[in-house]
């Protein structure tokens, strides 16, 4: 009987899909990963581990090897070197942009890409987590039970009086939340974030700031920034990236006083 | 609004709204019952008398009209700018084509059982891939699986090589023209430059009866329509949403789980089906195929059909389509070294102050006249 247990629930955490069941399990392990770009070492050696239900703030002056990273997670590029596994056991270099999604990673743009002719209401149909193949999604019909997950998020990202708005009209700072609330209809097990208050107002900002907060214990969010009021809000770890590897990691105020992050920051 | 419940075929025909099927109606009204009627009840001086020269000609614009559709579906929605459809076009004409030189018969020039062409090159048997054209019902398979199984492969090597824009339509015009070449060589067994004519029946009657024409005419109406009526339901369904969002940011599809590859392999295979259903209509209405159909220039003019109608629209394309072959047909005759001329003119203008084309500017007239 222990026996039989035992094997499924090894076999459960094994799956892509586990759910959360150990606090202390990676969910994404990042192994030595080198990229050069024409002889520019983008990212040199890079080794890092996310936890599941972490959040972690990823902050490095321009060129540092940010973007690049996430590029490598969901299979934009392809690194040179090193893996990244999801989950202990996927090999994300294995897998198209596309599978690595499906596999429950979430990613939003430095720049915000939405379905610019689509209403709001549609780009968050688009981003529902479903069945996304072409046979399905000829026959689809939006039922009750999508329409409400799909006017729970936009609750979510404050964006329920612009439902049947189209997507093109919306501000920046909208642009942005909608983009986040597709991520969340997603509902990925991993949320990568690059810069996502970048040009929001500072109410904006920390409303967005409250909404990545409770979003804790729920995904694990990785938040790439350049706000530093930001990063301070979420109360996170801290990793600092220089030339395309790891400086330093830990609190915010500890990573502050580092003086080698001094030095990159404002020692150029 | 329909929900999982409502059963498909109620889904796909309240696609269309309520305007859409009072057009549809009239449409079928007037070149399903009106024309077939005037041009078989009347005589040659009867008021209401409709000549061959109109019923082909008009026949001949319906098919153009279909293709104009297909190439909504794939540019208008996709996004994907195909100077390639006039080959589909063509395959499917050329595909019906070989079981009407067969329904020859004896009948032809040298009194053989192979076509006129083949006896003059001194071929003895038909070559293999003739086999089983003397069939109607294989034939009308042919011209639907010949083109979609060459657009299902080349566009899985495009696309899955993310080949885009530009690049796209050079390469799929480049196809085009090695078609072309292919097709004016005597041995590949098309009839070379000349093609194939001369064709004196289908299913044993008659192909020059006003009866043949006025079906074949019926015939070419309702597959325009129902053209419509399918790509109406493809735009609207989740996939067609899914479509125009590949248009607008494939980088956000991909990363939403849906592999775009399989998405454009779709619409791409299925516009290049429906040109060859049109060019399996065209062919016997028009007595003739060969390789001139294969001319990049007409490629060109289907893009230019569906952005003077207004892409993106299903319905404006094949407007366009008409609008710009009925007046093809007076310039031609009016001015005729000219009608390259007004066609680009025509093509630029519409361009600079026309961008959503003859149908958005009706959209403008009307938002403007119910402020």
């Amino acid at each position: 009987m222990n026996d039989v247990t035992d094997t499924s629930k090894i076999k459960a955490e094994a799956s892509a899909s586990a759910p959360a069941s150990n606090k202390n399990d990676v969910i994404l392990e990042i192994a030595n990963i080198s990229v050069s770009f024409d002889g520019f070492k983008a990212l040199n050696d890079l080794s890092m581990k996310f936890m599941r239900n972490e959040l972690r703030c990823i902050i490095g002056p321009n060129g540092a090897g940010k973007t690049t990273m996430m590029d490598c997670i969901t299979g934009k590029t392809t690194p040179d070197e090193g893996t990244c596994t999801f989950n202990n056991t996927v090999d994300l270099s294995k897998l198209s942009e596309a599978e690595i999604a499906l596999v429950g990673i979430g990613r939003k743009f430095q720049k915000p890409t939405i379905f610019e002719s689509h209403t709001v209401f549609e780009n968050l149909e688009l981003a529902m987590k479903t069945d996304k193949t072409v046979f399905f999604s000829l026959f689809a019909v939006v039922d009750d039970v999508m329409r409400d997950r799909i006017s729970e998020t936009l609750k979510t990202v404050n964006l329920s009086a612009h439902a049947d708005q189209l997507a093109g009209r919306l501000s920046h700072g909208q642009k942005q939340w909608l983009e986040i609330g597709m991520l969340l209809m997603q509902d990925p097990q991993l949320l990568l974030l690059d810069e996502p208050v970048a040009g929001m107002t500072d109410d904006e900002t920390e409303r967005t700031g409250e909404l990545f907060n409770s979003l804790k214990g729920k995904h694990s969010l990785v938040v790439v920034e350049h706000d530093m009021d930001f990063v301070a809000q979420l109360k996170s770890m801290v990793t600092v990236l220089d030339q395309g590897s790891m400086l330093c990691e830990g609190e915010m105020a500890a990573v502050q006083s580092d003086p080698r992050v001094i030095e990159v920051y404002l020692g150029r | 609004m329909s929900n999982a419940r409502t059963p498909f075929i109620v889904r796909f025909f309240s696609a269309t709204g309520r305007t859409g099927w009072i057009a549809i109606a009239l449409f079928a009204l007037l070149t399903i019952v009106a024309v077939p009627v005037c041009h078989l009840m009347f005589q040659e001086g009867d008021a209401l008398f409709i000549s061959t020269f109109y019923v082909t000609l008009i026949g001949k614009i319906m098919c153009y009209a279909i293709v104009a559709v297909a190439m909504d579906l794939i540019w208008g929605y996709a996004g994907v700018l195909s100077l390639a459809q006039g080959l589909f076009f063509a395959l499917g004409g050329y595909a019906f084509g070989m079981y009407l030189m067969r329904s020859i018969g004896l009948d032809g020039v040298y009194k053989s059982h192979l076509p006129d062409f083949m006896v003059f090159l001194d071929w003895k048997a038909y070559p293999w891939f003739w086999a089983f054209t003397d069939s109607f019902v294989y034939s009308i398979f042919l011209a639907i699986a010949a083109p979609g199984l060459l657009a299902f492969v080349f566009g899985f090597f495009v696309f899955r090589s993310r080949v885009k824009g530009v690049y796209f339509a050079i390469i799929s015009q480049a196809m085009l023209y090695a078609f072309l070449l292919l097709f004016f060589m005597n041995n590949t067994g098309f009839g070379g430059n000349n093609g194939f004519t001369d064709f004196k029946r289908i299913l044993g009657y008659d192909i020059t009866s006003p009866e043949m024409r006025a079906t074949l005419f019926a015939l070419s109406s309702a597959t325009l329509l129902f053209a419509l009526l399918f790509g109406r339901y493809v735009v609207t369904s989740k996939y067609g949403r899914i479509l125009t969002a590949i248009r607008d940011a494939e980088m956000r599809v991909m990363f939403l789980g849906y592999n775009p590859l399989w998405y454009k392999l779709f619409i791409w295979t299925v516009a290049a089906i429906i040109c060859g259903i049109a060019g399996a209509l065209y062919v016997p209405q028009v007595g003739i195929i060969n390789p001139s159909e294969m001319a990049t220039a007409n490629s060109i003019e289907i893009a230019i059909w569906a952005a003077i109608g207004g892409r993106g629209t299903l319905v404006g394309p094949a407007i366009g389509a008409f609008v710009v072959n009925l007046s093809k047909s007076w310039f031609t005759v009016a001015f005729p070294e000219y009608w390259l001329y007004f066609l680009g003119l025509l093509f630029v203008l519409v361009t600079l102050l026309l961008p959503q084309g003859l149908v958005g500017l009706y959209q403008q007239l009307r938002a403007r006249s119910t402020r």
